[in-house]
Formats: C-alpha cells, structure tokens, sequence
C-alpha cells in the first residue's frame, strides 16, 4: 500500500480501486464474512463443539429438503417486508427502530378484523383481504405515529420507536390475557387459533404460502423501484443525505418523512398480517419474532442498497430455521445463528469504517499533489 | 450508470454463489465427523444392550433393525428442575430400558425462546434426524401437536395433559395416531396441601400458578382440598382460619416482559404472611426464594412441583414435591410404537398405590423434604394411606368459587368434572378465569 506514495504514474487507477472499485469493496464484504465465520467457529470449538459439523447441520436444516426450505421460505417473507420497509426510512435518513412494534401492531390489527368477521357470512377471501389490510393500515399508523412524534413533537424517531414497542407489546399481551382470551383460560399462550379457512392457503404439505411469498417479492420490487427509479426516491434520498440541502432544493423534507415512514409501516404491518394469516393463525406475545430488529440488521448490513435485500434476508432466515438442528444433533443452543448474524453485520460495518478511513487518508495524500482531481474521488461509490 | 448496476447484480449473485459454495465446504468437510458422532451417540445404548442381552447379539444388522428413534418436544429448558425435566428424565429412563430406543429432542420449544417456530415444525426437524415417534410433553403444544398428528398419520404421537384422544372428552380430535398421557397429579397435590396446612403458623397459603386452565385449575384446587382437609380434621381448626390465595403468572414459567415475575410473586406472598408457597409452575423460583428469605431468617416453606430432584434447590425449606414420574408410561408407549402396536388412547394414569414412589410403577409421587417436622411426616404418611384405601376428597358437598354448587352432598365428581373444573373452588381466592 505504500505504492501510493511512491507510484505517481497510476494514481488514477490505484484512487479507483481503493475508493470506487466495486471488486475492492465485494472482496472487503467477503473478507468480513470469513472473520464473522472465523468469529463463530471460535465460539463454537470454545463450547466443544465442531464448528464445520455445525455449519453443515445448520445448512442441511436450512435446505435438506423441501419441507425446511419451505420453512425458511416462511421466515424469509417477513424477514424481506422488514428489510424493504427500512431500506425507505433509512433512505430518509431515519432510524425505524420501531418497525418490530409496527409489525405487532399489523398482527393486532389483522387479528381484529378476523375476530370480527370470522362468525359472518362474508367470503373467507374477502375476509382474509381485508385483514390483511387492516395489518397493513395497523403498521402504518403506528410508524407515522412515530414520525409525527419525531416532527411535531420532537422526540427522535429511535426513542419514539422504542416506546411504540413497548406499548405495541403491552397492548398485545393485554388483548391476550384480557378482552381476546381463548374462553375459560387465562394464558399468554395466545388467542384462540382462527379456522383453517381464514388462513392464507398453502403450498400443497408445505407452510409456505404462495400469497405471501407473492406479497414479499412484490413488496422488494416495489422499494427498489421506487429508491432506484424514481424521481420520488431520488429525493428522499437527498432528505437522508442532506436535510437541509434537500429542503432548500425545494423538497418537503417533513413530509417525505412522514411518507417513508407509512411506507416502511405499511409493508412491517404486512409482516406482522402475514404472521397472523399464514405461520400463526392467532395473536402471540411474539408474534414479530424478531423480525423487526432483524431487518434493520439486514438493512445495515447492505449498507441500504435494495438489490441485496432479497440474497441476505434468505441467508438469516436460512441460519435461523438451520440452526434449529443445533441442539437436536450437536446440543448447542440455536442462538449462535444471532451470534453469527451479529458478528457478521459488525464486521462489515468494521470493515466498512476501516476502508473509509484508509480512503480518506489516500485521498488526503495524494489530495496534495493533484488537487484538481481530489474531489472527484469523492463522488466514488461509498 | 449502467455498467455499475450491472456490477452489482453480478455482485450479487456472486455473493449468493460464495456463500453457498462456503456452506457446501462446510457440508463436505463436515461429512466425516458426521459419521463419528453418530455412532458415539448410539455408544451408550450398544454397552446397554450388551448387558442385557450376549455379545454376539449386538451385530450391525440386528442394531439397525433394533434402533427406535424417539423424538421429544420440551417446552422449557431439559434441565429446569421442573415439568421438562421430568419429561427429559423420562426420556432417558426409556433409553435404559429399552436396548436401542435413542431420544432426540428440542427443548425450549416456545415462540418465546424459538421466534418464527411452531411445535409441529420443530417435530417435523425431529423426524427429519430420524425420530419415528414424536412426543409433544405441553399443554402450550397443543395446536402444534394436532396439526402435526393431522399432517403425519403414519407417525405415533403422544401428547402429555392433553385430552385430544379421550373419546368422553370435551375435545376429542379423533385421529388415530394420537394418544395422551397424564397422570392423576390430583393426588400428589392434595398431599402438597395437607403438608403445607400441617406446616403453616399464619395459616396462610400461596399458590403460584402458572396460566388458567382446566388442569390448572384442577391442581390448585386439589391442594385446595388437601390443606382443608389438614386444617380441619386432622388439626381440628376452624375453616374460616385458613387463607388460600392464588396467583397466577400468565405462563408455565417465566418469560421476562411478559409473564408476572414467579419470584416477584413468591416474595410478595411471603411479605404479606403467607409462610408457606406451593408452586405450580414448571420452575422452583418459589423454592429458591423460600431458600433466600429463611437464609435471612424468615420462617417459610415453598412446595415445589414436577419434578423429584427440584428439593435439591433449597432442601432446607422445602417440605416436599408432588412429581411426575412420565418414565414407565412412556416406556409403554415407546415400546407400542417400536412394535407397530400403536392405538390411540388416552391414559390418566393414578400413582401406585403400594408405593407411590416406585421409579418402575408410579406416575405420580410425593417426596418429602426436610422442611417437614416429624410430626407432620407421620400425618402425611397417614393420609397417603388413608387416599390409598380410598379417602376420596372430590366429594361433595362442594360448592364452586362463585357460589354455585359443584357437588351435592356425598356426590363423588366424576373424571369429566375433575378434569374440566370450570373454576376454582369456594374458599379459594383468586381468578377463576383471567379477566
């Protein structure tokens, strides 16, 4: 590396590769893969356990046969609703650390509407439509509560998020114990399971709903394309890097808040719908199972670039629904799939941080001889 | 533009083709150990059958076609001192009876600890590592457990407390490949109630319950009936003296954030002069606590459940525990499954009456602890006799919580109205049913 200085025949060339070179960053990400891998399999031999008889369980476990892979198929869904809805608030430069309650409040709001309808004569479809879309109205109120909290009063979007969480789940347990209890019991076990018809129908011996899988894709196309192509995306993005440029740009910087905000609760109350519809068919204390916070895991991850979302969101839900064969064969506790998926989004973002200051520093040396050039290496993919 | 979009597509799918190349590695260079660790997990079970049976019986063939491969579901941790851990015991006491019989299991198998899972795919994990029947060991698994049994005929499945193949019950399921198992812990609980009334100097006795349900119910209520039947005929006091609350938690155990706190609960009971807590819950938080105040000098005694090894917790204190002993019923059913004589039945197995504390024979049993005074023993010791020679405190007259009456005078309830108590018993405080 101490070409830079001595080289100045290609500092071109050497500039873009260290700053804008794709294949520099991709073998940085893979670079902090083998550490978050190399992380884990020392945790693993730490707890006695092989580490490559681990991986290989959890990848068998994850897609050994169809029914797991369908399996992961079910986790990836939400996973993807998630990490698409705060790809659109990370755009705008906000931190929806509330999207885990968004999701409940989905759940609840779609269980609602079920509970409602199930003893009508209304067609199940038109039933399960609207339920579903009662989750998505449930998930994008409460995100624009949190984003009306953040503009009219204040209150920044990661404390309002995490107080919306904490009330989201008070409200379902209540509902659980409470007004929704299944009759003649009192358990935080979950409400009475709704009937089979008022389920999202699935794949024939299979969890996974064709339905929801569409819904999922569908909801990925949609937040690439509106980040990617649109004129639309293109200033929430200005929002996210520049508030204040934005707005003096002319962009309504407090409404394209707002508007990432429903859009990111939206899709998170079409998980929190899904996971009604289509895995639990009730209302249970978890029924965000973390997906949430997983997202938003995801989202760091990708360093917010839609494209990606659908590849990673399949790798977490395959560790999650994988590492369950962890302690059935190896007695080891599934949460090392957290720990390799947190390992994993803190040495990329290590990774990420120690590039930016190799780069800054390059940029300032070779800065000295051909200033012209040097804020061109700024515009350089970051 | 263009061209860096393209990139990142290719980047894309290269990163997807890395990693699957870097799992398929790990698979290849897993595959060796695989092997090993099989045939170390089968090691214990071979030494066992060649106790049992000659050297030369042990060959590869008649291993395989010995081999029975049972899958468990605990809802709680294996080694929780309480309900999974009765069930996990249970598992390895078939494991030594039954040369070739191997457990798998999954423990913690609730949404709490396992997000985004359901019981009936976990045993469908189990049956892909080769399980052949399933044992669903909650009451929380009960949705999961006739799914699973609807989805897999062919696979013999038994759910412990559940009612779903009880042709006379309020729920029957009819599928013929599951069967149920509990045992008449009504018993163990009323000798719960009799030590603890015999034990307590305030005359004021917590319940830590877990949810609010028929069996719940039922149980609480049964220690309900033992600690009257100790207050009034065997110390002669008057009924209106003694004080029976209970507390329910929301859940089997404790799940921060979500459930009342079982220790919070235990150690308000005690401030407030109950001296003596008996636990329904699957854990020994009431136990451990009991441990923790007399340590400080309180005078208190906790009943814990489930299972026998929970004394160990804080023997001092405790004055015994009602436990499940699930070893010789699942011995059976593993037994019927292995031999393709699998029926579906249900099965409310009582103790045995010759030694309630049998490990071969007896579902249920009571183990004392230290904390009883030898008088009390001696009593307790009487009136498991005397319930052996068929005192029988299910007899009315008995009137529910709110008044209404339950058994008329010298009505002996039935099994239906035992196990669907719809509330709690008058003179019992607390919630019959959550609000």
């Amino acid at each position: 590396m101490s070409d830079a200085r001595t080289s100045h025949s290609t500092p071109t060339r050497l500039r873009s590769l260290l700053t804008g070179d794709a294949w520099i960053n991709f073998g940085l990400q893979i670079g902090a893969l083998i550490l978050a891998f190399l992380l884990t399999s020392c945790i693993l031999l730490v707890a006695g356990a092989p580490p490559f008889e681990a991986y290989k369980q959890v990848f068998l476990g994850a897609v050994g046969s169809v029914t797991s892979f369908s399996n992961v198929l079910v986790a990836w869904v939400p996973l993807l609703l998630a990490a698409a809805g705060v790809l659109v608030t990370f755009a705008a430069g906000l931190w929806n650390i509330g999207v885990e309650g968004q999701i409940v409040l989905g759940a609840v709001l779609t269980t609602w509407v079920l509970r409602l309808l199930q003893d009508t004569a209304i067609s199940p479809v038109v039933i399960i439509l609207l339920a579903i879309l009662a989750g998505v109205v449930g998930g994008a109120l409460w995100a624009v509560l949190a984003g009306v909290l953040k503009t009219f009063g204040g209150v920044n979007e990661i404390f309002g998020g995490l107080g919306l969480n904490f009330v989201a789940t008070a409200l379902t347990l209540w509902l659980i114990f409470g007004p929704w209890k299944r009759p003649g019991i009192g358990s935080m076990s979950g409400t009475e399971p709704f009937p089979e018809r008022l389920g999202l129908p699935t794949m024939a011996g299979l969890r996974v709903s064709p339905w929801s899988l569409g819904l999922g894709i569908l909801a990925v196309i949609l937040v690439f394309v509106l980040l990617e192509r649109t004129y639309f995306g293109l200033r929430l993005k200005a929002v996210g890097k520049n508030t204040r440029a934005a707005f003096l740009l002319g962009v309504p910087t407090w409404q394209y808040g707002l508007l990432a905000f429903l859009f990111c609760g939206g899709l998170a109350g079409l998980a929190g719908a899904i996971q009604v519809t289509s895995v639990y068919h009730r209302l249970i204390p978890a029924i965000s199972s973390g997906y949430g916070f997983m997202g938003l895991m995801i989202g760091m991850l990708i360093a917010y670039r839609a494209i990606w979302v659908a590849p990673v969101a399949l790798f977490f839900a395959a560790l999650n629904i994988g590492s369950i064969q962890l302690p059935i064969v190896l007695k080891l506790d599934s949460t090392l799939s957290g720990v390799l998926q947190g390992a994993l989004v803190l040495f990329v973002l290590l990774v990420e941080g120690a590039r930016q200051r190799y780069m800054r520093r390059v940029r300032m040396r070779i800065a000295a001889p051909t200033t012209l050039e040097a804020p061109l290496s700024a515009s350089g993919e970051t | 533009m263009p061209i860096s979009r393209f990139r990142r597509v290719l980047l894309c799918g290269t990163f997807a083709a890395l990693i699957l190349t870097v799992a398929l590695l790990a698979a290849a260079c897993g595959s060796t150990p695989e092997e090993s660790t099989t045939s170390t997990t089968i090691a214990p079970s071979t030494t066992s059958t060649s106790t049992a049976a000659t050297e030369s019986t042990t060959t590869t063939a008649g291993q395989t076609s010995q081999e029975f491969v049972f899958g468990m579901l605990f809802v709680g941790p294996y080694n929780d001192h309480g309900w999974s851990q009765a069930h996990y015991e249970a598992g390895t006491y078939v494991e030594s009876k039954l040369p070739g019989a191997k457990m798998i299991y999954v423990d913690k198998a609730n949404t709490s600890d396992r997000p985004g899972t359901t019981p009936d795919q976990l045993a469908e994990d189990l049956v892909n590592q080769g399980a052949q029947m399933i044992f669903f060991t909650s009451d929380d698994m009960k949705d999961g457990a006739y799914a699973f049994a609807r989805n897999h005929p062919n696979i013999p499945v038994v759910f412990a407390s559940g009612d779903g193949a009880w042709k006379d019950g309020k729920d029957y399921q009819n599928l013929p490949n599951l069967s149920d198992v509990m045992g008449k812990m009504e018993y163990g609980k009323m000798i719960a109630g009799v030590a603890a009334a015999l034990t307590t100097q305030t005359g004021k006795i917590g319940y830590l319950g877990p949810l609010i349900n028929d069996e719940t119910r039922r149980l609480a209520a049964s220690v309900y009936l033992g600690a009257k039947y100790a207050w009034t005929e065997l110390l002669k006091k008057n009924p209106a003296d003694l004080k029976f609350t209970v507390n329910w938690i929301g859940f089997w155990f404790n799940i921060p954030g979500v459930t009342s706190d079982p220790t919070q609960v235990a150690d308000n009971f005690y401030n407030q002069g109950f001296d003596v807590v008996v636990s329904g819950i699957d854990t020994t938080e009431a136990l451990v606590e009991a441990g923790r105040l007399s340590e400080a000098g309180k005078k208190v005694w906790a009943i814990p459940y489930d299972y026998v090894g929970a004394l160990d917790e804080a023997p001092t204190v405790a004055l015994g525990v009602p436990y499940f002993n699930w070893g010789p019923a699942y011995l059976q059913y593993v037994t019927a499954a292995r031999e393709g004589q699998w029926s579906s039945f249900w099965q409310w197995l009582a103790p045995d009456w010759t030694d309630i504390n049998n490990p071969d024979t007896s579902i249920v049993g009571f183990k004392k602890g230290e904390g009883l005074s030898a008088d009390a023993s001696a009593k307790v010791d009487d009136f498991t006799k005397a319930l052996a020679g068929g005192l029988n405190l299910w007899t009315g007259p008995l009137n529910l919580q709110d008044g209404a009456p339950y058994l008329k005078d010298g009505e002996v309830a039935t099994d239906q109205q035992i196990w669907y108590l719809p509330q709690l018993l008058q003179g019992m405080e607390g919630q019959s049913v959550s609000e």
